[in-house]
């Protein structure tokens, strides 16, 4: 998109950025490194319920991922669409994990704000995770009332009948019941929080020769600087 | 025999009858089920795109806090809790990196993560522990005459190999057939219902709902049995968007397999919560003992 007159076989530094983020969260989904050995034969793709609504499917992901399109994944509705059912996952034929994979550009997307433009799911991320961090517990409802609120109010009202509906047979709580340990488990977030500073990290392999598949990743000598 | 029990959060509110009817199931069969004190959520699949270690951390607190109970063999009835709980485990053995990261989180709050933990699901103990033949011997009721579709879920049998067949499990089809019931044919057994699609994209979850009903409609079945909240809440309580959205009439009972089973068991409707559901079972059950 930018930078258009780049040398062939190199990556912009916006490009080689986002890449580095992806594969340190690659990095933490052991076998992630199983993604430089896909076929493209598409049963992935095939395999996935929800692939028709994709607008990249599953198998073209790991292809821009190759051609150095990070950038592009993130800005699709893709990734937010998998449902994590692990269909793919099972049924690779190079056991690349692909679900998890997913995950780990939801999370370069979260960390680099790059989403789909009117896009919905990293707020249902955020709200469940800070009611998780409030209460260690989910609560239904609550997870709606967030989410909705701070995206369309109105569907809140379209939600009501069924709301009340499970509400008269006992399906609802209001109120999430608060554990004990809620202070051990700030304690482990406040923690965690510090581990996620970016730490050293070596080269990958497959990032150092210069030929092809391997050459994508590299910094141009020219935007190094 | 004495089993650690994970709820989770689904099963204290939408999925409540699930939690009635497994403590009925499993007193039936005279088999313990103390509740893991103190649980906090699994983390779920949202948990997951938020942060890597965080999410393995929480989750591995509800591990740790069962091994220092015993490190006994956890229930985990929630196909979401069971396969992130099952998820983090075998990332943990996997990866001793991961392992010492999330050993010195857990440390910030007194515990230590416990390997010896492990994580079942309701379904492989009643199936593989307490045996198909002995839970027949206890049936009050035959089941004879219930035409059910076997609804699994995705993430029961997924991502690596459990209990069962990762594509086409049969625990549940053979568990009731043994009781009298009929599976009818359901290829989408394992078929995802979409989970939490239905609040961010409810346009895609209706469609792939539609299809699950359909399925099981047109083979026959009188009703489905489910293993999972998420799958019991989408194909059942959406259903009248669904006949909405598609012009089609479906009024299926969706149950928790856990309440068809307590009904051969012969414990009370009202133990196994099924006032709770929204579609009414209507096929009358033969009371003759087996």
């Amino acid at each position: 998109m930018k930078e258009r007159n780049r040398v062939p076989g190199t990556l912009p530094v916006s490009e080689w950025e986002l890449r580095r983020k992806f594969l340190e969260q690659a990095e933490l989904v052991p076998g992630g490194e199983r993604i430089s050995r896909c076929l493209q034969c598409g049963t992935c793709t095939g395999s996935c319920p929800v692939s028709y609504a994709m607008d990249i499917s599953p198998r073209m992901v790991i292809a821009l991922f190759r051609a150095g399109e990070i950038e592009q994944i993130l800005r699709s509705r893709t990734i937010w669409i998998c449902a994590s059912c692990y269909m793919c996952t099972t049924r690779c034929p190079q056991q690349i994990k692909i679900t998890d994979l997913l995950y780990a550009l939801k999370r370069t997307a979260m960390d680099t704000g790059l989403y789909p433009d009117r896009f919905p799911v990293y707020l249902l991320s955020k709200s469940f995770v800070r009611l998780v961090n409030r209460f260690g517990r989910n609560n239904e409802p609550l997870l709606m009332a967030l989410y909705h609120l701070r995206r369309n109010p109105f569907a809140l009202l379209s939600l009501l009948p069924l709301g009340i509906e499970l509400y008269r047979r006992g399906r609802l709580a209001l109120w999430p019941s608060k554990i004990q340990g809620v202070g051990a488990i700030r304690r482990i977030l406040a923690a965690s929080q510090a581990l996620e500073i970016p730490r050293e990290r070596e080269e990958p392999e497959y990032a150092k020769g210069m030929v092809g598949y391997r050459a994508v990743g590299q910094i141009p000598p020219a935007a190094a600087g | 025999m004495e089993y650690l029990y994970y709820p989770g959060c689904s099963l204290e509110a939408a999925a409540r009858q699930y939690d009635e009817s497994l403590r009925a199931v499993f007193a039936a069969l005279n088999i313990g089920l103390k509740e893991l004190e103190d649980w906090n959520c699994c983390g779920a699949t949202m948990y997951m795109s938020v942060s890597e270690t965080t999410s393995l951390a929480i989750s591995a607190r509800n591990l740790a806090l069962a091994g220092q109970d015993g490190g006994r063999e956890l229930v985990a009835p929630c196909s979401a809790c069971y396969t992130v709980l099952l998820k983090t485990h075998r990332f943990l053995q996997e990866s001793p990196e991961l392992r010492e990261k999330v050993d010195r989180l857990l440390g910030e709050a007194g515990l230590r993560y416990n390997l010896n933990v492990r994580v079942r699901h309701p379904l492989d103990v009643l199936v593989n522990d307490v045996g198909i033949e002995a839970i027949a011997a206890a049936a009050q009721r035959s089941l004879r005459g219930v035409r059910f579709a076997p609804y699994y879920g995705c993430q029961i049998v997924r991502p690596e190999r459990g209990f069962d067949d990762r594509e086409f499990p049969e625990s549940m089809d053979r568990l009731f057939e043994r009781l009298g019931a009929t599976a009818v044919y359901f290829p989408m057994k394992t078929r995802c219902c979409g989970g939490m699609l239905m609040t961010t994209f409810p346009q895609v979850c209706l469609e792939l709902v539609k299809e699950l009903l359909e399925c099981a409609v047109e083979n026959g079945a009188a009703c489905i049995v489910t293993t999972c909240p998420m799958c019991q809440v989408n194909v059942e309580a959406y259903q009248k968007r669904v006949n909405k959205e598609f012009k089609k009439t479906f009024e299926i009972p969706v149950l928790f397999f856990t309440q068809l089973l307590g009904l051969a068991l012969g414990c009370s409707e009202r133990d196994l919560g099924l006032q709770r559901n929204l579609v009414p079972l209507k096929t009358p059950l033969p009371a003759a003992v087996a």
